[in-house]
């Protein structure tokens, strides 16, 4: 495989106001491991890209971000706006010693390296984390206003009781929810489109709605699963834009996407996975060059490499 | 519609009469030349089925005349309305081939006529008043049987059915082990009111045991969901109608406390108020316990209209369209489903505490399986997930049996209840699979489904899961 994992960390782990820091990610399935000590840090506010040819283990790094998967060892450690930090992923390996005496051990929540931490994907969207899907995952019966006033209400507070009386408070967050899916509708661009039904909205517009959805439930980070895959251009353009726009209202920005041209004029960090590790990192011109990322895209001349066909 | 339409085109070809055996056999060749033909093949069929149906509803064989059951429906009366029956379904079933598709736009059309003629909320609620007061002055004028039969079979099993349409309807989790949380409300309603062996603390005018029985109904509900909503569709089925059983078995052979298969030894006492000096009891009389059913029954009604369309409303709807998507935009799927799991239960509690108290006598022979299914019967046939729905539902197909038991027209018995019902589902679910009174958005995910997009409910094995 890769040879040039030896300067990958320092590029991957960055220094500065940190959003997330993942280190040492290992997750397989029975034999087979699927990402292999993976680590990266983001800045917050950054759009951070991770491309790899198919099944380097992208979506599945999503996963164990998002707490759906239950990687074996590692960390992911997720640090909020308020300056909470709350591990997603904590490993029973990392005992309150050895923590201690690494540098910056010690941090709040640093007792939860004591037992394994596997957030549910409920918890880990409170903290902050929204993702949307490879296959985008709409409410399909609903119309697209009220799929984003479901990510609006995910963080309400209205309960049973509440909904059932009908408390002034319940009335208020209505409101506040219809103003806040409309207001995320009008940003996506389909306002207009509100009424519809989400299943019947051509494919950039149900991309755009998952976004919206996600936004709705208030994150600093937002992941995106491919979303520009099976889009036209125009609809590709349209989508660098609006990601652009969601990065400017200080949302950092993880990015999976095949799309290279999307990939080298959105991010300003790539990291680069082959065969579940990360083979290279830095930015889109330090990593075009990259022989290793060009190995793994394209295939080396003297010799055949497995992940080679599936590049762009 | 579709499925035999699509037989049907394929049919006659195959079934066109071959050439060559015609010509020898002449006498033959009309029967053929009918049979090759769509439509007397379906007359045929439809007349054949409704003469099973008369024997099955004729008078029984005996052992002195053992061919009677057949006689006594086939050399009947009786055969030519089964057979003229036939004849009826199978114009409808001809017209509705012919002209399905008007007719279908026709029938939104009039279905979708409120929600476009009342488009006020003064109207609307207009006309919610007037139905309330026709409930309220309409069995005034009925017999004391109907009003018994209002109470006891429509009543009661509206709350039932309102309160399952939660669980299956809102939430989408098959629960067939409803009618245990309906027991459950029924014995803490006779262990408050004192009927039970045991006696309580305090023995309690059954008003004070309402919010003890819900409680209590609630609480299974908590304890049985927690940890079996983790599962997925058939295993939470499954587990659900263990549970009931268990609620029954438990019943029947706690002797010393339920009073077992012969129930407690004194009677559960009727409700009653004495407030401010008012004194009211409610006894044997039918219509009083009606008026505070149907209190009860509009009570829930408002309250689970402001939850369908709320934030929990919402959240159940999204879990039962894509768990995963759902749980990745914040929603705690466990949390909402045991939320919808203990409503429904409680409520079920509710109107087993209802019923006991009004009966005044329970026992543990009462809380079968089939008296769950027969609840997920009238959830699915008004229509699963729309309040309206669930209350035609129950009234209609709880009022129909006794109508049918009355006027006997076609020698309707009891016990062969559950025959139609079951055959009653399978034309619901080919014909209007959303049910009677549907709500929009499952309507919508059912016509979503049937185009292979998304499942009409949270039972599907998600994938992704590692």
């Amino acid at each position: 495989m890769s040879t040039a994992t030896i300067d990958v960390p320092h590029a991957a782990r960055v220094e500065g106001d940190l959003i997330t820091a993942i280190e040492n990610l290992t997750l397989s399935f029975g034999g087979l491991t699927v990402l292999y000590d993976v680590s990266l840090n983001q800045r917050r506010g950054e759009i951070l890209a991770v491309i790899g040819p198919n099944g380097a283990g992208k979506t599945s790094f999503f996963n164990c971000l998002t707490g759906v998967y239950k990687p074996q060892e590692g960390s992911i450690v997720f640090h909020s706006r308020s300056g909470r930090t709350s591990p997603i992923v904590g490993s029973k390996k990392h005992p309150l010693l050895v923590r201690a005496l690494e540098p910056g051990g010690i941090v709040p929540g640093w007792w939860m390296g004591w037992r394994a931490v596997n957030t549910k994907p409920h918890r880990v969207n409170h903290l902050g984390i929204a993702r949307t899907f490879q296959t985008t995952r709409l409410f399909n019966a609903l119309t697209a206003f009220e799929n984003v006033k479901v990510g609006v209400e995910a963080r309400q507070h209205t309960g049973p009781i509440g909904a059932m009386l009908r408390l002034p408070r319940t009335r208020r967050e209505e409101r506040e929810g219809d103003a806040r899916a409309i207001e995320l509708l009008d940003f996506v661009g389909l306002r207009e489109r509100g009424n519809e039904l989400a299943s019947s909205l051509p494919f950039g517009d149900r991309r755009r709605l998952e976004i919206a959805r996600a936004l709705g439930t208030q994150p600093e980070l937002l992941l995106l699963d491919e979303p520009a895959a099976g889009t036209n251009p125009a609809e590709k353009l349209d989508l660098a834009q609006l990601i652009q726009r969601v990065s400017g209202t200080g949302v950092s920005v993880l990015l999976i996407e095949h799309d290279m041209g999307l990939v080298m004029s959105l991010a300003e960090r790539i990291i680069v996975l082959n065969f579940g590790r990360v083979i290279a990192a830095g930015t889109p011109a330090q990593v075009q060059r990259d022989p290793a990322v060009v190995e793994a895209y394209l295939g080396a001349s003297h010799k055949p490499v497995a992940g080679g066909e599936e590049g762009q | 519609m579709t499925l035999s339409g699509a037989a049907a085109s394929t049919l006659p070809g195959a079934q066109a009469p071959p050439q060559g055996p015609v010509t020898g056999q002449p006498r033959l060749s009309w029967l053929r030349r009918l049979m090759g033909s769509e439509d007397a093949r379906r007359l045929l069929s439809c007349v054949l089925g409704l003469l099973v149906l008369a024997v099955m509803t004729g008078p029984e064989g005996s052992a002195s005349a053992p061919l009677s059951g057949f006689t006594g429906s086939l050399f009947h009366l009786r055969a030519l309305v089964f057979i003229g029956l036939g004849f009826v379904l199978w114009a409808v079933i001809t017209l509705r081939r012919r002209f399905g598709e008007r007719a279908r736009q026709a029938s939104d059309w009039v279905s979708s006529a409120p929600r476009r003629l009342v488009t006020n909320r003064q109207a609307r609620y207009g006309i919610y008043l007037a139905l309330l007061a026709f409930a309220v002055v309409y069995p005034m004028v009925l017999s004391q049987f109907w009003q018994n039969v209002l109470v006891d079979q429509i009543g009661i099993y509206v709350l039932l059915a309102l309160g399952l349409n939660v669980v299956v309807g809102y939430a989408g989790l098959l629960d067939l082990g409803y009618i245990a949380f309906y027991a459950l409300g029924a014995y803490s309603a006779a262990y408050w009111t004192g009927a039970l062996a045991v006696h309580p603390p305090i023995t309690l005018n059954p008003f004070w045991a309402i919010p003890l029985a819900i409680l209590a109904a609630m609480l299974a509900g908590v304890v049985l969901g927690a940890p079996t909503l983790r599962l997925r569709g058939d295993y939470l089925a499954i587990v659900t109608l263990g549970f009931g059983e268990i609620i029954q078995i438990v019943a029947t052979n706690l002797q010393g406390v339920t009073g077992g298969a012969s129930g407690p030894a004194s009677v559960i006492p009727h409700f009653s108020v004495h407030v401010l000096g008012v004194h009211y009891r409610w006894g044997l009389a039918d219509l009083p316990y009606y008026y505070l059913l149907l209190g009860f029954v509009v009570i829930v009604l408002v309250v689970f209209h402001s939850l369908e369309n709320s934030r929990v409303g919402r959240a159940w709807t999204a879990i039962r369209e894509d768990e995963i998507a759902a749980e990745s935009a914040g929603i705690n799927v466990l949390k909402y489903k045991v939320l919808a799991f203990s409503i429904g239960a409680s409520t079920s509690g509710f109107a087993g505490m209802l019923w006991a108290s009004q009966v005044g006598y329970i026992d543990s022979t009462l809380f079968t399986v089939q008296l769950s299914i027969l609840v997920l019967v009238l959830v699915i046939f008004g229509g699963m997930g729309s309040l309206p729905g669930a209350v035609v539902g129950a009234a209609v197909l709880q009022w129909f049996p006794w109508f049918l038991r009355v006027h006997p027209l076609f020698g309707f018995q009891q016990q062969d209840l559950f025959i139609y019902l079951g055959a009653l589902l399978i034309v619901m679910m080919i014909f209007r699979p959303e049910g009677l009174l549907p709500s929009r958005r499952r309507k919508r995910e059912i016509g979503l489904a049937e185009h292979g997009i998304g499942t009409a409910d949270a039972m599907s094995e998600p994938g992704g899961e590692p």
